[in-house]
């Protein structure tokens, strides 16, 4: 055999072993989507918008679990932007090389990285155990808490990518330190700090571990934000592993409702970085 | 134009170029409007710039040339102490701008800043408006009426040359046009804050052959109000632009002396060499 029919040989083989592995990946994923999609989709009406969670066998909605979720994500989003904003501005803008950024640095790595389980033990040892309750609030912190390092991260590497160009211009004009930050460095890097924040929106939406300690669940329609609430993910916990056959279908509604709106969060962040590409 | 076309034809040399300089006007005074004495600089423990010392003349325009690594981009960077955005770099001696040291503790940099215009080897647009662009600088030091920052940016634009071809776009982003024209921005940008120095770090080095010269044009154009000071690697540039050449090497300055001086007449054996091209 020539070394050239024997280069073409390899080739196709490796070519077929790749093409069987994404193959052999995305089927699991079209099987998941399918058999949510099929499952959720007969669930979905408008009941699931309008009730709250049933007792055991009787028709009802989601109504108390989507509130809890959006509440949840909110407040966690509220705390987390402007935090974490600020940690990966300093990063990025003030620290750079400074040892406590370093130190920082390395500390939000592996937060990063942590399982949310740990978070969610976490803030149970410190906020729920000292309450004597379950809360909204002691939800809202750990879903903070997961999303901050996501926005640190993204936030020091958007700023990271603006050039230090741009910064002398600025700062040649006679343009004071905090506002070549915030009109020259946040402009530029504005579409990759939001889609990180979006990223980090999805990354906590889906959460539920950290919320079985946290904000727990609630059966009935609470806004008490000092009380257990309901939210999506612990609710298709709850109902996916009982018996009943309503509950479990409002748990494959749930987990649609869920998978849609983490699609839209990520489609809306690709765009949005999409855009920022082709600008600059 | 013509100039940009005979330097593809075949280079005319320096001796022309010099020879059809228009001389400065007789009759008007120099004004020594930056003294640089005894300067040296320091990347950290590297010594960058060995006791320089020359005068910047008012209404005039003064070329840095040498070659790569010899000092002169850092000591344009020392006339805005723009290198005071990076810890461990400093200067030692005297910078004079109108009398006061500006290499004194407890200078305002920004104030400073705001005085000295500099335009970069690399276009530098900001991530907004091209009428924002020119506009991002007054609003920092000056509070204007809608009119009369319309007539502000429109009179900066017109004096960078830019001003036809982007009054009927003024709100579009900047980034959108092309190199030579966001240069010329850049320039309107620096003259719309009302600069006394204006200091250009190869500005023409990313330029096509037609926008170098109208940068050149506009170059003596301004010089009529300001005083320019040029960093440049293209020698016929410095010899058709400039009033006043230095030329240094390895950190320090070799000579310094009327443009016309320095190209037919060198003092120094070093500079003679460098000018015909024999190293550099």
């Amino acid at each position: 055999m020539g070394i050239y029919a024997r280069r073409v040989m390899v080739n196709r083989i490796a070519l077929s072993i790749a093409m069987a592995a994404a193959l052999f990946g995305l089927a699991w994923l079209v099987w998941i989507l399918g058999t949510l999609i099929w499952n959720g989709g007969s669930a979905i009406n408008l009941a699931i918008f309008t009730q709250m969670t049933p007792p055991p066998d009787s028709a009802g909605g989601l109504l108390n679990a989507i509130f809890g979720s959006v509440a949840l994500t909110v407040g966690a989003t509220l705390v987390s932007t402007p935090v974490g904003m600020l940690a990966g501005t300093y990063l990025a803008e003030y620290g750079k090389h400074s040892r406590i950024a370093e130190v920082v640095r390395f500390i939000n790595d592996i937060l990063l990285s942590a399982p949310s389980i740990v978070v969610g033990l976490f803030i149970y040892e410190v906020m729920v155990v000292p309450m004597g309750h379950f809360s909204a609030w002691a939800g809202v912190v750990v879903l903070a808490v997961i999303a901050i390092p996501v926005v640190v991260r993204t936030t020091e590497d958007m700023l990271t990518l603006v050039p230090n160009g741009l910064r002398e211009a600025a700062a040649a004009l006679g343009t004071p330190r905090w506002r070549v930050i915030t009109m020259i460095a946040y402009k530029a890097a504005r579409n990759g700090i939001i889609t990180g924040i979006l990223l980090a929106i999805a990354r906590v939406s889906g959460e539920t571990a950290p919320l079985l300690f946290t904000s727990l669940n609630n059966q009935f329609w609470s806004t008490d934000m000092n009380a257990p609430m309901a939210s999506l993910p612990v609710t298709i916990f709850q109902f996916a592993l009982s018996p009943y056959n309503d509950w479990q279908r409002l748990a494959w509604g749930g987990a649609l409702l869920i998978t849609i709106t983490i699609l839209i969060l990520n489609i809306v962040a690709r765009a949005l970085a999409a855009v920022g590409t082709s600008r600059g | 134009m013509a100039m940009a076309m005979s330097d593809k034809a075949g280079t005319p040399s320096i001796e022309t170029i010099v020879a059809s300089k228009p001389k400065a006007g007789p009759g008007e005074a120099l004004v020594e409007k930056v003294s640089i004495r005894d300067l040296c600089f320091f990347y950290d423990t590297n010594k960058a710039l060995k006791h320089i010392s020359l005068p910047l003349y008012d209404k005039r325009v003064t070329a840095f040339i040498g070659p790569s690594g010899c000092g002169k981009s850092t000591l344009l960077r020392v006339l805005n102490r723009i290198y005071d955005l990076y810890p461990k770099q400093h200067a030692t001696g005297e910078v004079l701008l109108d009398g006061t040291n500006i290499l004194a503790p407890h200078q305002d940099l920004n104030l400073l800043r705001a005085r000295i215009g500099m335009v970069f080897q690399k276009p530098t647009p900001f991530p907004m408006s091209i009428y924002d662009n020119v506009a991002f600088g007054v609003r920092l030091y000056e509070k204007l009426g809608q009119s009369e920052m319309d007539a502000r940016v429109e009179a900066a634009l017109r004096r960078a040359a830019l001003w036809t071809e982007v009054k009927d776009k003024l709100k579009e982003s900047g980034l959108s046009l092309s190199g030579g024209q966001q240069q010329r921005l850049c320039i309107a940008r620096g003259v719309a804050v009302k600069p006394s120095v204006l200091l250009l770090d190869e500005p023409c080095s990313a330029l096509d052959p037609i926008s170098t010269s109208k940068v050149e044009e506009l170059i003596d154009e301004l010089k009529s109000d300001y005083c320019i000071v040029i960093v440049t690697h293209n020698m016929q540039q410095a010899a058709r632009a400039a009033d006043y050449t230095a030329f240094m090497y390895l950190g320090e300055l070799i000579e310094y002396g009327e443009t016309e001086q320095i190209f037919t007449n060198p003092a120094k054996e070093q500079t003679q060499q460098y000018i015909t091209g024999r190293f550099g």
